[in-house]
């Protein structure tokens, strides 16, 4: 038997299929559907902070994409400036630039369960379920960068110590109030997340009984 | 007086109804008895009313913009309706700091255009503000104004306020009937006032008849440029009678201009020697003329070619505007002012000063006058005069001193009358009474202003489909109205409630205007008006709304070298200069740009230098200049003279001049 056979499993015979066919499409649909949020969500906003304060009625917005940062962003970078923190553009820019291609990656990844039918479909599917989990640990990384390394010679040094903006819900920074909100894009990350995990569950219900057959009929084989 | 407790009976329960509602969770009352304050304050149920419908809270916004003429403080004010507030003061024709008129490189650029050969004007004398129109209503684009001393027009562009152009008329040092606009705003309107030889030619007073002139002239405006043409306008010659106010006709009278004029006895004063004064001299005869004036004719002959070149401007010779039916006269009782086209175009307001009534002609029958050539002679020079009767719809006794008028939406006509200091309020005819069921041609309602009121401005009210709803008095005299503040007092703005056709009109608020004489105003709804907020890209330079040559990014400033020349390539931002330190040596020539980098809404930085006398303001994404000689020497520090931030004040730099 050779290798790619042990890691792409037992395939399904036809007869098989055509009779349970819900069973074996199941994890598949789930599978893609998660596939589907992953690309999806690269488009979308996964995260904004917004600063209030008396002067800025409308509030003073970051909205972070995976590839990059809209918003306010020159308006705050002018305002982090007193406070010695350095311009956003300078955070994560490897993440930014390559996420984009990693996201399409880890889809492939996660499509490739559809045809792996051995307990190698986990690994392909594990970076997908722990995605969400790697963005939110990454941003909380670049925010604790940022917000802890404030430049000592800043006008504002003294009167702002050095903090780390919550990744969701409030905080106070000087004269502003930040909100964090998790956006859409996060959620579909998530969501994906989610699927993955029941459809790898089903996934093990419909293909685990094929191989525990290959398996007796190798050994019936040796014998 | 019975019902107008009830009213205010009903006008405090409500107030009270509302403090006592949901609202009283949200925050405390800071005082719920306002009959004690009124009682304390001494203030009528009706000024609680007035009070009411003008008072705007902090964060909202007026339903009206009001373009007022600065006068001779040469600029332009804006104000919001129905608050009164004074939005800006549009620099046009003086130099003003706080805008950094007229000390840029930029600004100085359009100043100086229009200077007429060998002088430095240093003001102006604003008059008739007109908002850019299209299909005889306002569009919020664009604002002309013309400087009455030194026959200039300015050309505002309403996307930031600021003065994009001045043209000085080639002919005349003197204007009044200007400006106005066609109903698309094809040509921007300026009559002349003062007879005189053409501008720059002398002849003595005893030739007046032969060699002096009058004219209009018509610049064409370009949309998408938003600059006048200077060459593709031109002029009519006008006999040397004083010409006073003008008006553009509209749908049935589209294609035609209204130009009224006094002094036709040719009055040239000299009291001193004898002579009637001007003010007699003037007024003689009891008739003077509506000039009506076939502009489409007048287009066509420019265009074959027919104008002559005076001071390098086309102008088409009385004799062809006579020979080729372009200008005809309409007897109105003498020394006439203001001359309004009504909404629909057909019926023609005139008000003469010293005449009780206003004289309402209507165009179907000038126009069928003109056509079948019924005239009673001409005047001296040869232009036809049509026969008063014949074009004559209506007379109205409105009140003494009728000079101005403006319209409702429902056939409303309302005219300032100055010596009575009131507005009065008259029905137009014909079709109209259909909308107002009213006795037709007739006054219906008048009310006091203080004092001597000049023009009107109606909301709308001189467009194709008015408002109604507010009307402004723009008083020339306050006397009492306002704490004193020496011999010299501010004119006063009255707000006037005109929302109710059926009932009186109600005075609702006086504005004091301390800072020139605002001779006509218009009122545009606010939601035409589309402002910038910043500047549309970083290194903007206002004076061409184009991106600048020397916009100057961040990490791109610079100091150049060459010789004695110094160019400075310089980037403000909260709350720093780059660069802080600019060295030259004495004698040096200093090229300086500075660009705001900002993005933020109101993120203004100004740029003072002293003793070299210097000082912009930088908005948002602006970029200025200024360049001058560095001869004296020492150090002068430079700094940031718009409140910008918490550290304004650091917000500076030093220029060192060395010996």
């Amino acid at each position: 038997m050779k290798d790619i056979d042990l890691i792409l499993g037992p395939r399904v015979p036809k007869d098989v299929l055509a009779q349970e066919r819900r069973r074996y499409m199941l994890p598949s649909s789930l599978i893609g559907a998660a596939a589907a949020l992953l690309l999806v969500s690269i488009f979308l906003p996964y995260w904004q902070l917004t600063l209030r304060a008396p002067q800025y009625p409308e509030g003073l917005k970051t909205v972070m994409y995976v590839n990059h940062v809209s918003g306010d962003v020159d308006e705050i970078n002018h305002l982090n400036h007193y406070i010695g923190m350095r311009p956003l553009q300078e955070a994560a820019s490897l993440e930014r630039a390559s996420s984009v291609f990693l996201i399409v990656a880890l889809t492939l990844l996660t499509l490739s369960t559809i045809f792996v039918h051995s307990p190698m479909a986990l690994f392909c599917a594990l970076p997908a379920v722990a995605y969400p989990a790697i963005f939110m640990a990454d941003l909380y990384f670049w925010m604790r960068n940022f917000g802890l390394n404030l430049d000592p010679k800043a006008p504002l040094s003294s009167a702002v110590k050095p903090f780390v903006p919550p990744l969701l819900g409030v905080g106070n920074v000087g004269q502003f109030r930040t909100e964090a909100v998790w956006e859409t894009g996060l959620f579909l990350a998530i969501a994906a997340s989610v699927l993955v995990v029941i459809g790898l569950y089903f996934h093990r219900r419909a293909y685990k009984p094929l191989l525990e057959q290959r398996l007796a009929n190798n050994a019936a084989a040796e014998r | 007086m019975k019902l107008r407790w009830q009213m205010f009976l009903f006008f405090v329960t409500g107030i009270l109804a509302m403090s006592c509602g949901p609202q009283k969770s949200q925050s405390p009352q800071v005082s719920g008895d306002l009959q004690a304050i009124a009682t304390e304050r001494g203030l009528t149920p009706d000024d609680l009313v007035a009070a009411a419908k003008t008072y705007v809270p902090t964060g909202k916004r007026d339903e009206y913009y009001m373009f007022a003429s600065g006068g001779h403080s040469g600029q332009v004010l804006v104000i919001g309706i129905p608050s009164m507030r004074l939005l800006k003061v549009i620099a046009v024709f003086t130099r003003e700091p706080w805008q950094g008129w007229g000390f840029s490189d930029e600004t100085q650029k359009i100043l100086s255009a229009s200077n007429p050969k060998g002088t430095k004007l240093d003001w102006g004398d604003t008059h008739h503000p007109a908002l850019s129109e299209t299909n005889g209503d306002y569009d919020g684009q664009f604002l002309f104004i013309n400087d009455k001393a030194n026959a200039r027009v300015a050309v505002i562009d309403l996307r930031d306020f600021e003065t994009k152009q001045i043209v000085k008329n080639p002919l005349l040092l003197s204007d009044h009937g200007g400006t106005f606009v066609t109903p698309n705003t094809d040509y921007v309107i300026e009559g002349s006032q003062y007879g005189m030889p053409w501008l720059g030619t002398y002849a003595p007073l005893s030739e007046y008849k032969e060699k002096y002139r009058g004219a209009i002239t018509f610049w064409k405006f370009d949309r998408t440029s938003g600059r006048i043409q200077e060459n593709k306008s031109f002029a009519l010659e006008l006999p040397p009678y004083w010409q006073d106010l003008a008006d553009a006709g509209k749908l049935v009278s589209d294609g035609w201009v209204f130009l009224n004029t006094f002094n036709t006895e040719m009055a040239t004063g000299g009291v001193e020697d004898g002579n009637p004064p001007f003010e007699a001299g003037a007024s003689q005869r009891d008739m003077d003329y509506l000039n009506v004036i076939n502009l489409r004719k007048a287009e066509e002959l420019y265009k074959q070619g027919k104008a002559k070149k005076i001071n390098g401007f086309d102008v088409i010779p009385l004799e062809t505007s006579v020979k080729e039916g372009v200008l005809f006269f309409v007897p109105e009782p003498k020394s006439p002012h203001g001359i309004d086209v009504a909404p629909d175009g057909r019926y023609l307001v005139v008000s003469g000063k010293l005449d009780p009534h206003v004289t309402v002609y209507n165009f179907d029958k000038v126009k069928d006058a003109i056509d079948n050539k019924r005239f009673d002679g001409t005047d001296s020079y040869g232009v036809p005069i049509l026969k008063f009767d014949d074009v004559l719809e209506k007379q109205i006794e409105v009140g003494l001193g009728p000079l101005h008028t403006q319209f409702g939406p429902d056939g409303m006509a309302y005219t300032s009358l100055f010596l009575e200091s009131a507005i009065a309020r008259w029905t137009l005819g014909g079709e109209w009474t259909q909308k107002h069921h009213k006795e037709p041609w007739t006054v219906i309602d008048k009310i006091s202003v203080h004092y001597n009121v000049g023009h009107v401005a109606a909301a709308e009210g001189d467009t194709e489909h008015p408002d109604g709803k507010y009307l402004v008095s723009l008083d020339k005299w306050s006397i009492d109205r306002f704490n004193d503040v020496g011999p010299l007092l501010p004119q006063n703005l009255q707000l006037v409630d005109i929302s109710n056709s059926d009932g009186p009109m109600q005075l609702l608020y006086d504005s004091p205007i301390g800072i020139g004489e605002p001779h006509y105003a218009q009122i545009c709804k606010a939601d035409k008006i589309k402002a910038w907020q910043v500047y549309p890209e970083v290194g903007w330079d206002p004076g061409d709304q184009a991106k600048s040559p020397a916009a100057t990014v961040a990490g791109g400033e610079k100091i150049v070298r060459k010789g004695k020349n110094v160019e400075v390539f310089m980037t403000a931002v909260r709350s720093h200069y780059n660069p802080e330190h600019v060295f030259v040596n004495k004698g040096d020539h200093v090229t300086w740009h500075i660009t705001n980098i900002e993005r933020a809404h109101d993120a203004t930085h100004g740029f003072a230098l002293p003793y070299y006398d210097y000082n912009l303001s930088l908005e948002p994404g602006e970029t200025q200049t200024i360049d001058f000689d560095a001869t004296q020497s020492g150090v002068f520090p430079y700094y940031c003279s718009e409140f910008c931030s918490a550290l304004h004040l650091e917000m500076a730099g030093y220029f060192e001049v060395k010996p």
